[in-house]
């Protein structure tokens, strides 16, 4: 595929410097903390969509890899004096190799039963973390303050993790991109249709299947990694929130599972939503109400999300929007 | 020695609670095929009915079936609102539903009442059986769990209503071929379901304080314990409880509680992975 | 006589202590049609799913090409050059008829990338007569173009051997037509084609040769008229009143 002559090449190019300009060259660390969160939930969105949009896995524990790349990472820093950048690099690693050996097993499951499955390996990871004590425990890790002084102190370090975050949430794009236009996301798409028939069609559907999950996991481990960085500390019940990977889902069915564009945009306006909905006086209770009803109406009324609907509005989008 | 088998004997009678609450859940999907993710939204909703019914002045075995009487309407609500829309679509849209519902829940309840832990504050006597120590609550706890299991496994089987249901799990399409209204009976087995699931929050609710977060360990255990007796098989769920009760009592002497929890999850999966229909045979 | 492709040897399959296929054995030579008929329950579906390596057989061995394949999953047999369609079609619904067939093209038996096997599913399309249908979602078609779908998906494999459950089941006389002729073309490029058919008159005109089953067993074997003439066979379809009527009107 020449990529250079795709224009959703550019567009993803486009928006990943947005993020990265916007706040940077005002020195806007308010829209920074803004924009990192967004940021962050692309990512999360994004990648589960290799899962549920195109092979039709809904996972609902997606955040373990997030958690596990965060802790991975800091472990590495506090107790090991790693550097950042290997630290996140292994932490990814490792995730995605735990992912790909523990998907073979999990991805004999299909629909509810690995629903389940999922829920239940995101809680056996959080119970077993907050009991391990070379990572702390429920108190979890801090880091040093050396940490950040390795990086020209704190406020110069929160800048370059900002530009890895939004970094990271460009490659999560340009990778469903290159999955979804290629032959191994043609697998998964059969897969996700009619696993059966796919299987007689020729798709290794146990090894795509397994590698779908394990590419899942990557990028949000590193972008685990590197968010924890910037909070310095990590503990269990934020690491492996599982709100926040049903949050996530919401995201993709919002946007329109399936689509590049969906899952960023879902992301996004959720993003916005909640943002909104916490600020409101009176309201700042209810951003989970809003989102279970808003997930409701949309698996009511519109599952195809808000691709599905622009698509439906207007066919031709199909070609442009991705 | 004897400390081990008075923590067994602890945890059989909570692991009837377990049973009583997964039965509800294996029910649901045992008839539509449907995994109630707001099984723990719905336990906590009963948890915290007992508790207003209380301190309003009614007995908390008496508010039992006041909460059975709401969770069935409550449930039938929930099914024709969020899951007979969809009820005939893919798996996933009746799991994200039922979450959705869940959210809803969890969110308005932590408006009205925090996530702060409540308490049903009762008088609570210990009582001596076979010379070991349990506590009255508790024991009545899985008394009651029983005697709903009794009275469900009577609706089931001796009554027509109940084989109606029984015939709906069976074959959705041959029962309708029979006559029998299937959305109806799909709206009772889900009312029945989160009747069952109230039932249990509230039995739980006499026992340990609880916030309107704590359905979710429950819902968990309700899905090992379902999984455990095989997905749709309602007395194998009631075992699964058991057994789970009976893990949790032997292993509670010998380290921190916190570990029970990475314990049953384990379980949890390895049994999806090498038992997915369960020890006793469940539906698929 | 040319070389054998396909040998089923002794294959039994039991589920729990049902036999659905009880000890089959035959031959397929190169380029042959062999009509697989039976009454309903027989076993012929099954016999399918136990040579494409959906089911692995409780006994017995497949041979394909000379090479034991016997417990190989389906998607190492349709890399091998066997592919099949299904008696109950299923198109990849949310995906166009083009993405469909290049699924079939990309991971048959020439593993083609992207763009060689979108060719590949262009000529397949025009060759079943489905060329105008590329950016259709397979889930609108009609069923007699969702057969033709199965079809194409099947031959974009590109195949030694297609295994085509029922393909005309369900269809009218003139889709029936349409569809016969579609067969034939395969053979004629040298395909081998292993068939079940209800239609009695299509597989008997069809077929070199056909392999009667009855409740998992094979009944007969034989050319079409020897097969249409052994009272063992006459006598297991007369239990099907329906189909003993249609043999008689066809015989007439």
């Amino acid at each position: 595929m020449k990529l250079l002559s795709r224009p959703f090449f550019w567009l993803i190019v486009a928006v990943t410097l947005l993020y990265a300009l916007l706040p940077y060259l005002g020195g806007n660390i308010t829209l920074r903390e803004t924009l990192v969160l967004s940021a962050i939930y692309i990512i999360l969105a994004a990648n589960l969509n290799l899962m549920i949009g195109y092979t039709g896995y809904v996972n609902f524990g997606s955040i373990v890899f997030f958690g596990l790349g965060g802790y991975l990472t800091l472990w590495l820093i506090a107790s090991h004096h790693w550097g950042l950048y290997p630290a996140v690099l292994f932490a990814g690693l490792v995730t995605s190799l735990l992912a790909f050996l523990l998907g073979f097993g999990v991805l004999r499951l299909r629909g509810a039963y690995f629903a389940l499955a999922t829920i239940g390996i995101n809680e056996a990871v959080k119970d077993f973390v907050a009991n391990f004590e070379p990572w702390g425990g429920a108190e979890g890790i801090f880091l040093p303050f050396t940490a950040f002084k390795a990086m020209g102190g704190p406020a110069k370090a929160l800048w370059t993790v900002y530009l890895l975050i939004v970094l990271v949430m460009g490659l999560s794009l340009l990778l469903t991109y290159l999955v979804k236009r290629s032959k191994f996301g043609l697998g998964l798409f059969a897969i996700r249709e009619d696993e059966d028939a796919a299987m007689v069609l020729g798709v290794k559907t146990p090894l795509y299947k397994t590698l779908a999950y394990s590419l899942s996991a990557f990028l949000p481990a590193v972008a685990g990694g590197l968010y924890f960085f910037k909070n310095g500390s990590v503990i269990p019940d934020e690491a492996f929130n599982l709100h926040l990977s049903i949050e996530a889902i919401v995201m993709v069915m919002l946007g329109g599972q399936g689509t590049v564009t969906g899952s960023a945009v879902g992301a996004f306006l959720y993003e916005r939503l909640r943002g909104l909905l916490l600020t409101l006086p009176g309201l700042s209770n209810f951003h989970l109400v809003i989102a279970g009803a808003l997930l409701l109406l949309i698996i009511l009324f519109a599952p195809g999300g808000l691709m599905g609907w622009l698509y439906r509005v207007w066919p031709r989008l199909r070609r442009v929007l991705e | 020695m004897p400390e081990i088998l008075a923590s067994v004997l602890d945890g059989l009678l909570i692991g009837l609670v377990y049973g009583l609450a997964a039965i509800g859940l294996t029910l649901i999907f045992g008839v539509m095929d449907v995994v109630n993710l707001a099984h723990g939204a719905v336990i906590a909703l009963g948890m915290f009915a007992v508790y207003f019914l209380f301190e309003s002045g009614i007995h908390p075995y008496l508010g039992l079936v006041i909460v059975a009487a709401i969770g069935l309407a409550f449930g039938v609500f929930v099914y024709l609102i969020a899951v007979r829309p969809i009820i005939d679509g893919p798996p996933l849209m009746t799991l994200l539903a039922t979450f959705s519902v869940s959210m809803v829940i969890i969110g308005v309840g932590t408006a009205l009442w925090s996530t702060s832990p409540y308490n049903v504050d009762f008088p609570v006597k210990t009582l001596n059986l076979f010379g070991y120590t349990v506590t009255s609550a508790r024991l009545v706890a899985a008394l009651a769990a029983v005697l709903v299991t009794a009275f469900l496994y009577t609706f089931l089987y001796r009554t027509t209503l109940g084989k109606a249901v029984r015939a709906v799990a069976n074959n959705r399409e041959a029962a309708e071929l029979m006559g029998i209204p299937s959305q109806q009976i799909l709206a009772l087995a889900f009312g029945i379901g989160t009747a069952l699931a109230m039932l249990s929050g509230a039995l739980i609710a006499t026992l340990f304080p609880f916030t309107i977060l704590s359905g979710g360990i429950y819902e968990l255990k309700s899905f090992v314990a379902s999984v455990l007796g095989g997905l749709g098989n309602p007395t194998g769920a009631l075992f699964g409880g058991v057994i789970l009760g009976l893990i949790e009592g032997a292993v509670a002497p010998f380290i921190k509680v916190s570990w029970t929890n990475v314990i049953e999850f384990v379980i949890f999966v390895l049994i999806l992975l090498f038992f997915p229909t369960g020890l006793f045979g469940g539906r698929r | 006589m040319s070389r054998v492709i396909l040998e089923v040897e002794r294959v039994t399959k039991a589920f729990g202590g049902l036999l659905a296929v009880n000890d089959v054995s035959f031959q397929m030579h190169e380029g042959e049609i062999l009509g697989l008929i039976g009454p309903n329950g027989a076993g012929k579906t099954t016999l399918f799913n136990l040579i494409n390596g959906v089911y692995k057989p409780t006994k017995g061995h497949i041979r394909f090409r000379g090479e034991d394949i016997t417990g190989l999953p389906p998607y190492e047999v349709v890399k091998k050059g066997l592919a099949r369609t299904h008696q109950i079609v299923r198109p990849l619904n949310e995906m166009t008829v083009l993405e469909n067939v290049v699924v079939g093209a990309c991971f048959g038996a020439d593993n083609l990338g992207l763009e060689p096997a979108a060719r590949v599913a262009e000529e397949v399309l025009e060759f079943v007569g489905l060329a105008d249908f590329h950016e259709t979602l397979a889930g609108k078609l009609n069923l007699a173009q969702k057969k033709r779908l199965e079809v194409a998906r099947a031959l974009a494999a590109q195949p030694k051997l297609l295994l085509l459950d029922e393909v005309l089941a369900g269809l009218n006389p003139a889709e029936v037509e349409r569809m016969l002729g579609v067969i034939r073309k395969i053979r004629e490029q040298g395909i081998s084609i292993l068939m079940i058919e209800h239609i009695m008159q299509a597989i008997m005109s069809l077929s070199d040769r056909i392999v009667v089953l009855n409740f998992g067993q094979k009944l007969a074997e034989g050319t079409p008229e020897e097969v249409a003439s052994d009272p063992r066979v006459i006598e297991a379809y007369l239990g099907d009143p329906e189909m003993a009527k249609k043999i008689l009107e066809e015989e007439a």
